[in-house]
């Protein structure tokens, strides 16, 4: 590169949530037409960097040099003025337009300032498509009749209708078939070639190594490594960047178990072939009272959709999940709570609570026949149930009236748990349970864990963080593309190894079909 | 036990029929009450307002009667109405039933089996059109806004079917004296305590029972209330059967008051219940209102119009004044949400 000034330059960036340091002081710099890979794990700061890059969030602190000049981008439409473009993992089309009118959605081409040139449009949005080596697109077709590649490409299109000098892209290989990720490689390789620069995340460390020319990690809100070659840097080397850690989580001991010889408890969950087309291939798990299995994978894994199918809330195409031996009617969540199941969902605030409520009608939304008499409630004793449950858990502030918006993440998850603690349920199904709960707040929710497990509860664990699964979890299966590739006790993975298993893929997986499962051999590379 | 420290405001509970309030929702019900507080304001300075500008005619016993009487139709309606938008649903439907209950239970074919038989028929018809619309949305997944829409056109169509536009006056005798003077009791028209009796069950319902718990969930958040156990669709089928029923009511306190079943009886009722739910500080995208907001929002759509009427305005005027008070009303609600 010649000797000009970097295109970017983001220094110190950082950026709070209520709760979570999502980025504390972190650097990027970017040149012309190279293609620069961001990496990390989910939760390291990723999405949240190139958000602050796209103008969708502005940065507590930090500054941003582009071309020199420093600039403050106060908005998105800021940012696609400077010629930065950023295509999302979830495609922001809008499907019941066509294609070049999403291409040209927010500055079409006009007439007399108002009427929209659809000609113009189309021809300058077929050229485009044309570039992208994508001719059979119609610019006149609906995006919503377009294949999830298509759509892909006409975001890119989008990105290109701009004067562009800069294309974030976030995971775009992971709705793509090995053909035409070669063709995405192609176009960055155009792209690069007319001096335009590439910021690419992705997952997949053997795309990096292809097409990548410099790689920023992200770790735990930190850029831990800044412009390392991509070629050069052995994975290894990667993969300890990624995981090693600042933040030393405590995780509480684990009863020592099959020792004294006596024999396990019964399970109380048996999952037999349980399977969603398209989504996990056939699972079969046992689950014992006072165990925590973890299940680690990457997003998109399959990981929710198995806990939410266990649970009823997904109908599943094949398998059966049974409870004390007694077969679950298929997809329904009433049958699975009856029978003593507890789901605390990923989406807290989506899918758990009811924001509006105080926290005792939360707890005790699920076991409201408990205070009830022919549907009258007895409100005192469901507000001295709901005390007593969230006092078991320390749940702070100490007033179940208060409601429930008002608590810390942490406290909200202990609200979640405090409602199947009271209704007394056997098997809890955790999704991401300290998702946005600060660090402080997490080894107490893993004492409650560990302590509900103590207590006789089996629990099936969900994390995208490798280390909180393998801290509490006794067993672990691991996850990739919707397949179990492997399932050991905690105590024989470690992160790498868990990290080697979920990201071995070097071609999208095979469609999941039905085959053989079950505990597969690992590919390659050695655990350390 | 220690006491969590709540804010120390008294307790000026007036309306409902409460057990005296316990310590610990002291928050909840002091903050329900600001809203209350400010529409029996509103109430009041109506009251005021009728009283200095036609002192005579407004304060008058009968016109007091008169407003508390055409007060029960549209407050039985928004009842269920207001059940129905806090589980996040909406019923256009409710005019469209009220008429339909309205001349069924007129017929000549049901007359003929007096005071039971208009009752029994106008609320069976209620809840039978509660039915399909329960049965469309919840298990035929259809939105709320056009399973109910359509209940609108078809009940409204099948209500001139059966009048052919004519009224149907009522011959039961027992019926017809219900709506006069010598059934007061105390002076309050039976169709008044019906209305008092439809709110307080209404209050129960939704403050002291499993049901409104539900029904508050559902609307509040559908997904987490499904993963919580709650069998959302069946919620959602009781909830119009609900809306129903107390259309069902309406049109019999419809028929006593008018003396007759028209196919045009409760029109537009579905935008008075909606828009009294509203100002009562129900929102319509669910999860939140209180029966007592509600019946307020009808006492003072009700009194404005009373007001407006013994000042000689026209209805336009009214009708201009109901469009600027709900929009007052949103927006002071949404300024008292937010400190």
């Amino acid at each position: 590169m010649a000797p000009e000034p970097p295109l970017l330059t983001m220094s110190g960036i950082t950026k709070s949530f209520p709760g979570v340091r999502a980025l504390d002081g972190v650097d990027l710099h970017v040149q012309a037409g190279e293609v620069h890979c961001l990496l990390g794990q989910n939760g390291a700061g990723k999405s949240t960097l190139i958000k602050v890059l796209a103008g969708a969030h502005q940065p507590d602190d930090g500054t941003i040099v582009w071309r020199g000049d420093e600039v403050t981008l106060r908005s998105p439409i800021a940012a696609m003025r400077l010629g930065v473009a950023t295509i999302y993992q979830e495609l922001d089309l809008v499907e019941g337009l066509s294609v070049a009118e999403n291409v040209y959605l927010g500055h079409e081409p006009t007439a007399a300032g108002f009427v929209v040139r659809g000609r113009d449009a189309r021809a300058s949005t077929a050229a485009l498509l044309r570039r992208l080596g994508h001719s059979e697109i119609d610019p006149a077709r609906l995006v919503g009749d377009l294949s999830a590649a298509q759509q892909q490409i006409v975001s890119m299109a989008r990105a290109l209708s701009h004067e562009v000098r800069l294309i974030v892209m976030d995971e775009p290989s992971a709705a793509l078939d090995p053909d035409e990720v070669d063709n995405l490689f192609r176009i960055v390789g155009d792209l690069t070639a007319d001096g335009v620069a590439v910021v690419y995340i992705s997952h997949r460390l053997e795309e990096i190594r292809r097409i990548g020319d410099r790689v920023t990690v992200l770790k735990d809100g930190r850029a831990v490594a800044v412009g390392l070659p991509a070629k050069e840097t052995p994975t290894r080397e990667v993969i300890a960047l990624m995981t090693g850690r600042n933040v030393e989580y405590v995780f509480p001991e684990r009863a020592p178990r099959d020792q004294d010889g006596s024999p396990l408890p019964d399970p109380v969950l048996v999952v037999q072939g349980l399977a969603r087309d398209g989504e996990f291939a056939p699972l079969d798990l046992e689950l014992r009272p006072g165990e925590i299995v973890g299940l680690a994978g990457l997003v998109g894994s399959g990981r929710s959709e198995i806990l939410e199918t266990i649970y009823g809330a997904r109908r599943p195409t094949g398998g059966q999940v049974r409870v004390d031996g007694r077969v679950l009617r298929p997809g329904s969540v009433r049958a699975a709570v009856r029978a003593g199941l507890g789901l605390a969902p990923e989406e807290r605030k989506a899918q758990g609570l009811l924001m509006l409520e105080s926290v005792t009608r939360n707890v005790s939304v699920s076991s409201m026949s408990r205070f009830s008499y022919g549907g009258w409630l007895d409100r005192t004793k469901e507000r001295e149930a709901a005390r007593t449950a969230t006092r078991e858990l320390s749940l702070r502030p100490d007033n179940p009236s208060v409601p429930v918006r008002t608590l810390s993440g942490g406290n909200q998850q202990k609200a979640v748990l405090a409602r199947w603690l009271l209704r007394g349920c056997r098997v809890l199904l955790l999704d991401e349970p300290t998702r946005g709960v600060d660090v402080g707040a997490r080894a107490e929710l893993y004492t409650v864990i560990r302590r509900l497990a103590d207590e006789g509860l089996a629990v099936l664990l969900v994390s995208s963080e490798v280390p909180e699964v393998l801290g509490l979890a006794d067993r672990v299966l691991v996850l990739r593309e919707g397949r179990v590739v492997h399932t050991a006790p905690a105590h024989d993975l470690d992160e790498h190894r868990v990290l080697d298993l979920v990201l071995a893929s070097s071609t999208p997986g095979p469609t999941l079909t039905k085959g053989p499962h079950g505990p597969a051999t690992t590919e390659g590379s050695p655990a350390s | 036990m220690t006491q969590p420290a709540s804010p120390a405001r008294p307790v000026t509970e007036k309306s409902p029929p409460a057990d005296a309030p316990k310590s610990p929702w002291r928050s909840l019900v002091t903050r329900v009450d600001v809203r209350t507080l400010s529409l029996l304001g509103v109430l009041a300075a109506l009251v005021v307002i009728g009283g200095v500008t036609e002192p005579d005619a407004f304060l008058d016993t009968d016109n007091l009667q008169l407003v508390l009487t055409q007060a029960s139709v549209i407050g039985v309606v928004t009842v269920g109405m207001t059940f129905v938008i806090i589980s996040g649903g909406i019923d256009l439907s409710v005019g469209a039933i009220v008429a339909l209950a309205s001349v069924w239970a007129t017929t000549v074919a049901t007359q003929e089996y007096g005071f039971a038989g208009i009752l029994f028929t106008a609320v069976v018809v209620g809840l039978g059109c509660g039915l399909v619309n329960g049965l469309l949305i919840a298990y035929g997944r259809m939105v709320p806004f056009i399973a109910t829409l359509a209940m609108l056109a078809s009940g409204r169509g099948l209500a001139l079917e059966i009048t052919d536009g004519k009224t149907q006056m009522v011959t039961v005798d027992s019926v017809l004296k219900l709506g006069e003077r010598d059934s007061y009791v105390l002076g309050i028209p039976p169709l008044v305590m019906v209305f008092a009796a439809v709110t307080v069950v209404g209050w129960l319902l939704l403050n002291r029972t499993t049901f409104g718990r539900r029904s508050v969930a559902v609307g509040g958040n559908a997904e987490a209330a499904r993963l919580a156990g709650i069998d959302v669709r069946r919620q959602r089928l009781y909830l119009y059967l609900l809306s129903g029923l107390c259309c069902g009511i309406a049109a019999f306190l419809l028929i006593v008051l008018a003396g007759s079943g028209q196919n045009t009886n409760g029109n537009l009722y579905e935008l008075d219940a909606i828009a009294a739910a509203i100002i009562g500080g129900t929102l319509l995208s669910g999860g939140r209102g209180t029966i007592t907001g509600s019946v307020l929002g009808v006492l003072i759509f009700i009194t404005i119009q009373n007001i407006f009427a013994l000042n000689n305005l026209e209805t336009a005027v009214q009708q201009i004044a109901k469009g600027a008070i709900i929009v007052a009303a949103v927006l002071v609600q949404r300024r008292t949400a937010t400190t």
